[in-house]
């Protein structure tokens, strides 16, 4: 593979604390030197003009599902990583709830094989229960040596105390976190929205925040009880102000506790679902405008450690159906970015550097992802390279996903990717 | 909670230029909301209702004659479907009756391909039932067709609530105009099980637009807080909660009774004698509270739970009169759906 040199970018890498003109060379896969405008000679790189654009880290998302195993006709793992690429990622966590379930070292082993052709890196989340079905754990020791790089039963949350209290114990024994789609399912039956004035004129059950807080708080219960500072909960999708005000507790009381917010939680809310609208429909469902605001006040101010899509294809006729009966999630991989800088820097003027954090090496801390969402020598050659002020409509239609589940269809975004390099190869460019 | 408010960034969104799954768009003459009427349309709905009830039945048969309209339902009815039935086949129309038990609803068929199957063997107007909220907005997308929403989940019962007006202006001998002030002064309780209900929904969405005070009553399991946020925009009156019973009677001129929907309950256990005690329309509390008011219920009634029958049964009782409303402003929605109302009016 022929050397990358990209010059003229301003390089933005939040883990070292570099936001400045920089040129940077990839060779063997690997950022192999990063230094001022016009110091690096490389006569056999190839060269990549960056002027005008932000030089990052690839994108790294630790909540996706691929669909693969099992449901190919939603998503694939090329497509799902070819979308992911697009948005500007470079590393994927896969959710294990695939048809099989990934509750096995051989299973993660065929996800991770090169015929699966990934366009990016597939980090395997495993389940954490065998078939998820809440009852026996996993072999957390085999399945980190598959390549897993953490455990949940994402979509069929962990019930049970006892259960959940040996799933936290055996997985910080061996590192690895778990990840808790918080949901008391018991509230949740029937459920299709957000529980509230709007679930009432629309006549649909409502889910009510403490079936999201309720389960925060009795896991954050268990991590406490357990008192060993291996032990790491993880809550993926956090979307109401209840749940992450327990975060912020358990935190300050030196709890290893970490939170996602999804981009659709901060950017809409519940009145999106609109006249039964099943591209607005996941789980967790949009909240309140009160929620948004604190999702938002919980990203400026650090509460919240990474942004992740949940990108959750689903094919036409699965969401062509009544709003009770159409399944849960939207695709999230290409207008991630662009919605982050357009809400985050455009409306909350974050500085770019922050949002880039949250959206690679603060997840990739998270999942214990080394060497990625960082630009650090010697590191995989994973970078991105985007137009920070570039407004542009998105288009599920031209998605790169198989699926087309999308509120944003149509929005005006801000930040378009440019290129995108996974491990030294372009594999992206606009 | 606070009021909710559209997310700032909904400024971000434009319109797709871009190709997506075929949405048709909602065929105006369609009814699946109350909201979707102006003032302007309910005053014309009811005086085509007028107006095709006193027409002979031989002309009256002539004005949709052999016109294909479908009944689609996916949940049992009695009064709503014989009542729609019967009116498109006094305008002359042909109906055709599709149900889930006897269809190939039943082999898995999905609502949007139903819907097709039925357009294209010439239905020019859709009537649907449905066990789930929203499915008319579904099945208008998808057919392109005038849909007329005959009860969707717990969402809404629009021809209910026409059909509940025309009787509450005729007990009350409201003549003239729909306007902001025709049910100015009168109070009116829905009491029952609301979070269910798809007839109080339609009622309290449309009945403050007229002026009309309405009281939710009922338990909190069957009626939270959220309720009286329904209130439309653009409501004269204000919508409150009285969970005494009582209390709610002395300040009533029209009582609304409603069944629990057992059907619908979803694991919540209900102290039935309890709720006789306080919610139940019996002689002794009508006598008391609200002798004079006029009581309506949509129905079905269980007899010995919420009403008794001496109530059900009594000259304050406009029971029979809903359902024999219900035909006619039955035959005025089809006919405006059919996009023949200006004639009617000439």
């Amino acid at each position: 593979m022929k050397p990358i040199l990209i010059r003229n970018g301003h390089l933005i890498d939040p883990s070292g604390a570099i936001d400045a003109p920089r040129d940077i060379l990839l060779a063997e896969s690997k950022v192999a030197a990063i230094d001022k405008p016009g110091k690096i000679k490389h006569a056999g790189a190839e060269v990549l003009d960056a002027k005008g654009l932000i030089v990052a880290p690839g994108l790294v998302d630790i909540h996706v599902h691929l669909r693969e195993p099992g449901q190919g006709y939603k998503e694939t793992i090329a497509s799902g990583t070819a979308a992911a690429a697009a948005g500007g990622f470079t590393s994927v966590c896969a959710m294990p709830n695939t048809i099989p379930v990934n509750d096995s070292p051989e299973i993660t082993r065929w996800m991770l094989a090169p015929e699966r052709n990934a366009a990016i890196r597939v980090f395997p989340i495993g389940a954490a229960t065998r078939g998820s079905m809440g009852e026996a754990l996993t072999e957390y020791g085999s399945l980190r040596a598959a390549g897993v790089v953490a455990v949940t039963d994402d979509g069929k949350p962990i019930l049970g105390d006892r259960i959940m209290r040996e799933a936290l114990i055996a997985a910080a024994r061996i590192g690895l976190p778990v990840i808790q789609h918080a949901e008391d399912t018991r509230l949740t039956v029937g459920c299709s929205m957000n529980a509230g004035p709007v679930a009432f004129r629309l006549g649909l059950r409502g889910m009510p925040i403490e079936a999201e807080s309720g389960l925060v708080e009795r896991d954050l219960r268990l991590l406490a009880e357990i008192n060993d500072a291996r032990a790491h909960l993880h809550v993926a999708h956090l979307s109401t102000k209840a749940a992450l005000n327990a975060v912020r507790k358990a935190r300050r009381n030196g709890l290893r506790v970490t939170c996602e917010v999804a981009p659709h939680h901060f950017v809409l809310n519940e009145e999106a679902v609109g006249d039964y609208d099943t591209d607005a429909k996941m789980n967790p469902p949009l909240r309140s405008e009160a929620d948004r605001e604190a999702l938002i006040e919980g990203i400026l101010d650090g509460s919240v450690d990474a942004i992740a899509t949940d990108h959750a294809p689903h094919a036409a006729h699965e969401k062509e159906q009544e709003f009770d009966r159409a399944p849960n999630g939207i695709t999230g991989l290409e207008s991630a970015l662009g919605l982050a800088i357009a809400v985050l820097r455009g409306k909350h003027k974050m500085p770019l550097s922050r949002v880039i954090a949250l959206l690679t090496c603060q997840p990739a801390n998270v999942l214990g992802l080394k060497g990625r969402g960082t630009l650090a020598v010697g590191s995989p050659a994973d970078v991105v390279l985007f137009d920070p002020n570039k407004k542009w409509v998105f288009h599920a239609a031209a998605s790169k996903s198989k699926s087309r589940n999308t509120p944003f269809n149509g929005w005006t975004l801000q930040g378009k990717v440019h290129t995108t390099i996974s491990e030294g190869r372009v594999v992206f460019q606009l | 909670m606070p009021a909710k408010k559209k997310a700032p960034t909904a400024a971000l969104r434009q319109k797709a230029a871009a190709p997506q799954p075929v949405k048709c768009a909602i065929h105006p003459a369609s009814l699946l909301s109350v909201t979707h009427l102006t003032l302007e349309d309910v005053q014309q709905i009811l005086k085509l209702a007028d107006q095709l009830e006193k027409e002979p039945p031989a002309r009256r048969n002539q004005r949709l004659f052999k016109r294909r309209v479908s009944l689609l339902f996916y949940e049992s009815s009695t009064r709503t479907r014989t009542s729609f039935e019967i009116a498109a086949k006094s305008l002359g129309a042909d109906t055709t009756l599709v149900s889930d038990k006897s269809s190939s609803i039943e082999k898995g068929e999905s609502l949007k391909d139903t819907g097709l199957t039925l357009r294209a063997l010439g239905a020019e107007c859709i009537i649907l039932r449905s066990p789930y909220s929203g499915a008319p907005y579904l099945l208008a997308e998808t057919t392109g067709l005038p849909i007329l929403n005959a009860g969707d989940g717990m969402h809404e019962h629009p021809s209910q609530a026409l059909l509940d007006l025309r009787t509450i202006l005729s007990r009350l001998n409201k003549t003239g105009s729909i306007t902001p002030n025709t049910l100015k002064g009168v109070t009116l309780t829905i009491c029952g099980d609301i979070f269910h209900s798809r007839v109080a929904r339609s009622n309290a969405l449309l009945l403050p637009r007229l002026g009309a005070r309405v009281i939710l009553c009922g338990p909190a399991p069957l009626l939270p807080e959220d309720a009286v946020r329904i209130a439309p925009k653009d409501a004269t009156e204000r919508i409150e909660i009285e969970r005494d019973f009582n209390r709610a009677l002395a300040q009533s001129q029209i009582v609304m009774m409603l069944r629990i929907q057992a059907e619908r309950l979803a694991g919540l256990s209900l102290d039935l004698e309890e709720y006789k005690v306080r919610y139940q329309a019996n002689p002794d509390r009508i006598a008391q509270y609200a002798p004079k008011a006029v009581i309506m219920h949509p129905g079905p009634m269980i007899r010995g739970l919420e009403i008794t029958s001496e109530v059900a049964d009594s000259p304050q009782s406009a029971i029979e009169e809903q359902v024999y409303n219900g035909v006619a402003i039955r035959m005025a929605l089809i006919y405006r759906a059919l996009g023949v109302s200006k004639g009617a009016r000439s």
